[in-house]
């Protein structure tokens, strides 16, 4: 089993440390794991903008990035979604495309962790992974829970997740909807905050980075002790940092 | 080019704001917006509450959706049908082509029997086709039966929500329009004392109708009958009092068998409010006894947008309104913000096919959560088609230079990764030793509200390089 690391374009450049931890979470389980040096992006910046032909070369360098790879792995449910929905099309000769939990829970079948992490934790759900891959049951759907990203973080020691009262709302963020959306971006943003903040939340995370930089960048202007870790770094055994306030 | 030649689509443009521009005014009253969001939130919760108590629940929408997929394939042929049916049973069957034919039909309808004073109950239809205006300025009374309606008709607004089209307005704001307008005490807000007023008030307008306008939430090809919902049996008491009823229907919202109706029933009232079946449930089939019953069946773009694949299912929608309940955007932003009849996620994916440029702005309105698809009884891939939208929008909608110029070349920035390596590196070193004010300037909308991630010494391909490959 070969595996392709894609890292997101924003994540490489401002979160290396979530590409680290991922990094390391697939080499503990053994796996043999590559990351293509040539990687830049998948393309969805300019296709969720509406620009999907301006991101075909992107796109195609992906494509020859990954080729030979029996799977891709990805710590973003987003870029894992775009990725499954538009550079490929399903053909047995591409490789398998999967979101970390989905990969750690789905392919490896893990099943205990060395973490620990004696935080209390709530976890946003960003809405591609949820709604797109399935990561968890949406609040929409009738039918048996299940919830990938809180089956990982369950086995590790010493975590206490906190119920929300809008378990699955989105935050905002949504590629340039949080800038051509400002305000209502903000607003989402501030409300996830709220939630989480009511249920005594000492570490936000998640398995999108995007909605966590996005949720990152209110609570640091507002000078909030709460902090944002990606699930990989808590998987991985890392701690929250002191972050730096505005 | 085009664009100078075009004064008439220049002067909407300018009249028209963005999504951005009228939900960021919407919400400069916080406490306004935030309890508009909790409003529709607890109706959302009402849904979830009533479909979790149904076993079959994606059972029931996937049987919808898929009649409804039937219902488009054969809709020529359904049309017909129905209109066979129905007019064997008596009714009086038009055809419209557009808005203004269909004003005109009930307009000539109105003349030809001498009526001034009619009753409508809700239609979603007739507020596209501005039906209420069209018969006003001819100098007939139109009255809003429905509460909510007749509220947004006094304050001489438009809904703001297809179900529920007074939401956007307070008890205490409901109070004062029926202070001013129905001599109700003044600062009065007790619901039942507010209902009570309306209900007189609406009592003499219905005995003095002689004509009743509904809409319809489903007509069935098979019987040529079709049926009304409503909660506050308003449609009944104005069609059964009127000597004449006019049925105004879009052509999708045909069902093929009156076996079928079941499965929508279950679907509506839960998906809209929570409740398990409206409280009125009015199946019409032929006109009484020395009455007349008009149908007017009524296209207005719906056939083109049959005509385009990536949207054809978009017709498939049976008018809840659970896609505006849960949508985060419309919670947040009123109706009155996406500046169509239908506002919220269905109406961002409707009026695009009727006005590109005027609806440029709405599919964009969206962060693509994807929760109108999910709540949708029939299962129309709503999100998946305000992607589709923006797709034809950046081609064929108003030009962005400076959109598209910056989406070409991050297109070109990610399609080399050398290119990518060294922008990246330049980006980050420019954060680290540009000065607050230089960074946090006013084109910098993410850093309105939001802190910039800090900068990490190097990327993870750096740190990569150092550290697996040599």
């Amino acid at each position: 089993m070969k595996v392709g690391l894609f890292i997101p374009c924003y994540v490489d450049q401002f979160y290396p440390q979530v590409a680290i931890a991922s990094l390391e979470l697939l080499e503990s389980a053994g796996v043999d794991v590559d990351y293509p040096l040539k990687q830049t992006c998948c393309g969805q910046p300019m296709a969720n903008s509406g620009y999907q032909d301006y991101g075909e070369g992107a796109a195609d360098l992906f494509r020859k990035n990954f080729s030979g790879f029996d799977y891709v792995v990805c710590p973003s449910g987003s870029c894992t979604l775009h990725t499954k929905d538009h550079i490929y099309s399903g053909k047995d000769n591409e490789p398998k495309v999967y979101e970390l939990c989905e990969f750690l829970t789905d392919v490896l079948k893990i099943k205990n962790l060395k973490a620990n992490f004696p935080y209390k934790v709530g976890i946003h759900a960003s809405c591609h992974g949820l709604r797109g891959l399935n990561l968890a049951k949406p609040s929409e759907i009738m039918g048996v829970e299940f919830n990938k990203p809180k089956q990982l973080l369950e086995m590790v020691n010493g975590i206490e997740l906190v119920n929300l009262t809008r378990k699955d709302e989105c935050c905002g963020f949504g590629g340039t909807f949080a800038v051509f959306e400002e305000a209502v971006s903000v607003s989402m943003g501030k409300d996830r905050i709220k939630d989480h903040e009511e249920q005594g939340v000492q570490v936000i995370t998640g398995a999108d980075m995007s909605c966590l930089m996005h949720l990152e960048g209110i609570l640091r202007r507002e000078n909030s002790p709460v902090k944002v870790m990606h699930i990989a770094e808590i998987l991985n055994g890392q701690v929250p940092k002191t972050q730096n306030q505005k | 080019m085009a664009k100078y030649q075009k004064p008439k689509t220049r002067s909407k443009m300018k009249t028209t704001p963005t999504h951005a521009a009228a939900a960021e005014a919407f919400l400069k009253d916080g406490e306004r917006s935030h309890w508009h969001d909790d409003t529709l939130w607890h109706v959302r919760s009402k849904r979830d509450v009533a479909a979790q108590k149904i076993p079959e629940w994606e059972n029931l929408r996937n049987n919808a959706s898929q009649i409804k997929d039937y219902v488009l394939s054969n809709l020529d042929n359904l049309l017909l049908q129905f209109e066979k049916n129905a007019s064997e049973n008596g009714i009086e069957v038009l055809w419209a082509k557009d808005a203004d034919e269909h004003n005109q039909h009930v307009l000539r309808i109105l003349e030809e029997n001498q009526v001034k004073n009619l009753v409508k109950s809700k239609s979603i239809l007739t507020e596209e086709c501005g039906l209420n205006h069209f018969l006003e300025d001819k100098g007939y009374d139109v009255v809003d039966t429905d509460l909510g309606e007749r509220i947004i008709q006094f304050n001489k607004q438009v809904p703001s929500h297809i179900v529920m089209p007074a939401i956007h307005l307070k008890k205490k704001e409901i109070g004062d329009i029926f202070h001013e307008h129905l001599g109700t005490e003044a600062g009065a807000d007790d619901p039942a004392y507010l209902t009570e007023a309306a209900r007189q008030h609406l009592r003499q307008k219905f005995i003095q109708a002689k004509a009743a306008i509904t809409g319809v939430n489903f007509g069935i090809a098979e019987t040529g009958g079709f049926v009304v919902c409503t909660n506050e049996g308003n449609a009944d008491m104005g069609t059964h009092l009127a000597d004449l009823h006019i049925a105004c229907m879009g052509i999708e919202k045909l069902i093929p068998r009156a076996a079928d109706l079941g499965v929508f029933l279950r679907l509506l009232a839960r998906s809209a409010t929570g409740q398990s079946i409206t409280n009125y449930t009015s199946h019409f089939h032929r006109p009484r006894e020395g009455k007349k019953m008009y149908l007017i069946l009524v296209d207005n773009g719906r056939t083109d947008q049959l005509g385009r694949e990536d949207f054809r299912n978009s017709l498939k929608c049976i008018r809840c309104g659970a896609c505006m309940n849960t949508c985060p955007i419309y919670r947040r932003s009123s109706g009155f913000s996406y500046g169509s009849t239908v506002p919220g996620p269905i109406g961002s994916i409707l009026s695009p096919g009727m006005d590109l440029k005027k609806h440029s702005t709405l599919p964009f309105a969206s962060t693509l959560c994807g929760s109108c698809t999910d709540v949708c009884p029939v299962k129309i891939n709503i999100h998946e088609q305000l992607y589709k939208w923006r797709q034809v929008i950046t081609k064929e909608g108003p030009s962005q230079p400076s959109k598209k110029w910056a989406m070409r070349f991050g297109g070109n920035v990610m399609s080399k990764p050398k290119l990518f390596d060294m922008m990246g590196k330049m980006a980050r070193k420019s954060l680290t030793i540009s000065p607050r004010g230089f960074i946090y300037n006013s084109f910098n909308a993410w850093g309105k509200h939001r802190e910039l991630p800090e900068v990490p010494k190097e990327s993870f391909k750096d740190w990569y390089r150092k550290n697996r490959k040599q």
